[in-house]
């Protein structure tokens, strides 16, 4: 079972009903839940699309795109039927936050799931988990059980004249299937290529029809900010980056864990105070700020706000909220080249400069880091990822050739110590360098 | 041409007599098809569950799933092939996948995996001769922040060392041995 932490500076907003049995609806309804959804009801749909606008809540799958802003685009009027997405493919190494909303809280997805419904005017909703999460997809499915048994899905829900439906999906296992364009196209029984964009999904998406699609987080979030009010939501962030976020603390550190902070929280006190420093008192080498597809953060860079905007004026970005810490005695080159492994191993396979970028980027790697390397492989392992970045069909190519060429840019003297035919200068003990491919 | 019509017939009435999914798989995958607007989102999941019961995905269970949803197996082959937990040759009993993704990578994640190679005494993607037991590597599984973490079958194991791998297998052994008991 994962463990849940806690520190006293977290802001439990979206955590709140955390280890409370709050999976349970009658548990759920004496915490408060289900009054959101029923405010918006009488509310109507604008107001509930100007409360997300106000509330500075941005997109938690990894871009950070106004939650609000993009509600909005979906039309008023259209000839097919608009559908709500729940992102819950959450695949992004480093990330693990959505597991414990769908653990802990899985009514929290349903209530803001049909609130967005309400906000666009869609009559069903798509709640997509990896294949992997099957004992979080049973959460979710009784869940969405229970609300129908008690009138809160289904035709006139809550008693009024509103419908909404809820279905449930399992992924089988695939990380590009997390791209929005990728998932429609999973969850309508085909491969999991992406499509090209635009037209954009609020326009044509699932089926063809309107449709807005979410990360389980920004998701899970949307009913406190309505219970709360947009303002006071808002102002737990910073300027445009409204509310807390759920930073997912991994890798070197005493007490990993995923921590409910406000925007803006300071990424070095997030490791040395929240998640008790480098363990076993190391040294700090780097930081991955955001999931595996982010740039790599020196120590003397990590002095900055976690937010959207300060992560990427620091040359990286808040991506999904997983910080992977890394100390001293870690391999970079290694590191890098299990990041590319990842990539090639998830490309699809439809764009050639990914689909070759990441192959042959995983052999360079490989190569240089059994002790193989040429002194040219180092620009060329640069030149490599640069001519990926932006071309590539979906953004999966510049996951794979943003995070490579921070390692090679800020690590090169470590590249460096690795050529000639010399091992690893920082194998960790036990782990056997691995064979060329 | 009369001795292949005559094998087909055959072959036909082997699977009328024999059926592909249990019948609670099948009252299952009845009720999936109709969850949806368009039948053909019931696929994958489809897919996933028929492995869940039969172990992979065999030619029978490719062709019942088309039938099912009433398309061409070529196409629920081109479907199948794109996801990565969906397999075409029987696993163990228990499917033992290891993250050595990078959160788990630095908590001790190939640690893991070795001594899983050692202990089982297989290669990666390897099956004990028993068929208890598969083995593989597998990419970030999200539990980053209780890494290493592992996952058997759909069940996770997280926050691993080495040591405690001995363990975890005794667990599974028994499970079966208490499995066979109770048939
Ligand atoms: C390769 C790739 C993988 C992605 N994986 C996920 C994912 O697992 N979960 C997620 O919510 N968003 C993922 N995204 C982002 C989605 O495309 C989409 O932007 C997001 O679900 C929108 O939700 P948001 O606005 O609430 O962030 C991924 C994007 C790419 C390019
Ligand atoms: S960048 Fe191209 S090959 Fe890579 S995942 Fe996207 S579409 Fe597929
Ligand atoms: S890196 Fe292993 S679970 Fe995410």
């Amino acid at each position: 079972m994962p463990r849940l932490v806690s520190h006293p500076d977290e802001v439990k907003i979206v955590t709140r009903r955390f280890g409370q049995g709050a999976a349970q609806i009658d548990r759920y309804l004496e915490l408060g839940g289900y009054e959101a959804v029923k405010k918006c009801l009488a509310q109507g749909p604008e107001w509930i699309v100007e409360e997300m606008k106000a509330s500075g809540l941005r997109g938690r799958g990894g871009a950070g795109f106004s939650t609000g802003m993009k509600w909005s685009f979906v039309p008023k009027q259209s000839a097919k039927p608009k559908y709500i997405i729940v992102n819950g493919d959450e695949s992004e190494p480093g990330t693990c936050k959505d597991h414990l909303i769908f653990l802990h809280d899985p009514h929290s997805v349903i209530e803001g799931t049909i609130i967005a419904g309400l906000a666009v005017g869609a009559k069903m909703g798509f709640i997509y988990l990896r294949g992997e999460y099957r004992y979080l997809l049973e959460k979710m499915e009784r869940a969405v059980a229970e609300a129908y048994e008690r009138g809160f899905l289904g035709k006139n829900i809550f008693g009024t004249e509103a419908e909404f439906q809820i279905v449930t999906q399992s992924g089988a296992g695939a990380y590009e299937v997390g791209e929005e364009s990728a998932l429609m196209e999973s969850l309508e029984g085909k491969r999991g290529v992406p499509r090209i964009k635009p037209p954009f999904p609020a326009v044509v998406g699932l089926y063809g029809g309107p449709t807005v699609i979410n990360n389980a987080e920004t998701i899970a979030t949307v009913p406190h900010v309505i219970a709360m009010g947009a303002a006071a939501y808002a102002a737990v962030g910073t300027p445009r980056n409204g509310g807390t976020r759920l930073f997912g603390i991994s890798g070197h550190v005493e007490r990993p864990g995923v921590y409910e902070l406000p925007m803006g929280y300071n990424l070095k006190k997030m490791i040395y105070e929240v998640a008790g420093g480098v363990r076993g008192g190391r040294g700090l080498k780097a930081v991955v700020p955001g999931g595996s597809s982010t740039p790599v953060l020196l120590p003397e860079e990590i002095d900055i706000g976690m937010d959207f905007d300060q992560v990427g004026k620091a040359g990286s970005m808040l991506g999904s909220g997983g910080v992977v810490v890394i100390d001293d005695q870690t391999c970079i080159v290694e590191f890098a080249m299990r990041t590319i492994s990842f990539y090639a191993h998830e490309s699809c396979g439809w764009c050639i400069p990914c689909r070759e970028g990441t192959d042959w980027l995983k052999k360079t790697l490989t190569r240089f880091h059994a002790g193989f390397g040429q002194p040219s492989d180092i620009d060329n392992i640069r030149y490599l990822a640069e001519n990926m970045l932006g071309r590539t069909f979906c953004p999966l190519g510049d996951a794979a050739a943003m995070p490579t060429l921070g390692f090679v840019k800020k690590f090169r003297q470590e590249f460096e110590d690795h050529l000639h035919g010399k091992p690893c200068p920082y194998a960790r003990a036990g782990v056997p360098q691995l064979t060329v491919v | 041409m009369g001795a292949r019509v005559d094998r087909m017939s055959v072959e036909q009435k082997k699977s009328e007599s024999m059926p592909v999914f249990s019948p609670e798989l099948a009252a299952r995958l009845d009720a999936l098809v109709l969850k949806y607007p368009v039948k053909r989102s019931a696929l994958v999941p489809m897919l996933l569950y028929a492995q869940d019961e039969v172990g992979y995905l065999s030619d029978a269970v490719l062709a019942e799933v088309a039938r099912r949803i009433g398309i061409s197996e070529l196409d629920v082959r081109s479907v199948a092939t794109y996801y990565s937990m969906l397999r075409f040759k029987p696993a163990g009993k228990f499917n033992v996948q290891v993250c050595t993704n990078i959160s788990c990578m630095l908590r001790g994640g190939y640690e893991v995996y070795e001594r899983f190679q050692e202990e089982l005494g297989v290669a990666p993607k390897g099956v004990t001769p028993d068929g208890l037991f598969s083995l593989e590597e597998v990419e970030c599984i999200g539990a980053c922040c209780w890494a290493p973490a592992i996952q058997v079958n759909y069940d996770f194991h997280d926050e691993l060392t080495a040591e405690s791998v001995p363990g975890i297998l005794d667990r599974y052994r028994n499970l079966a041995q208490n499995k066979e008991k109770n048939a």
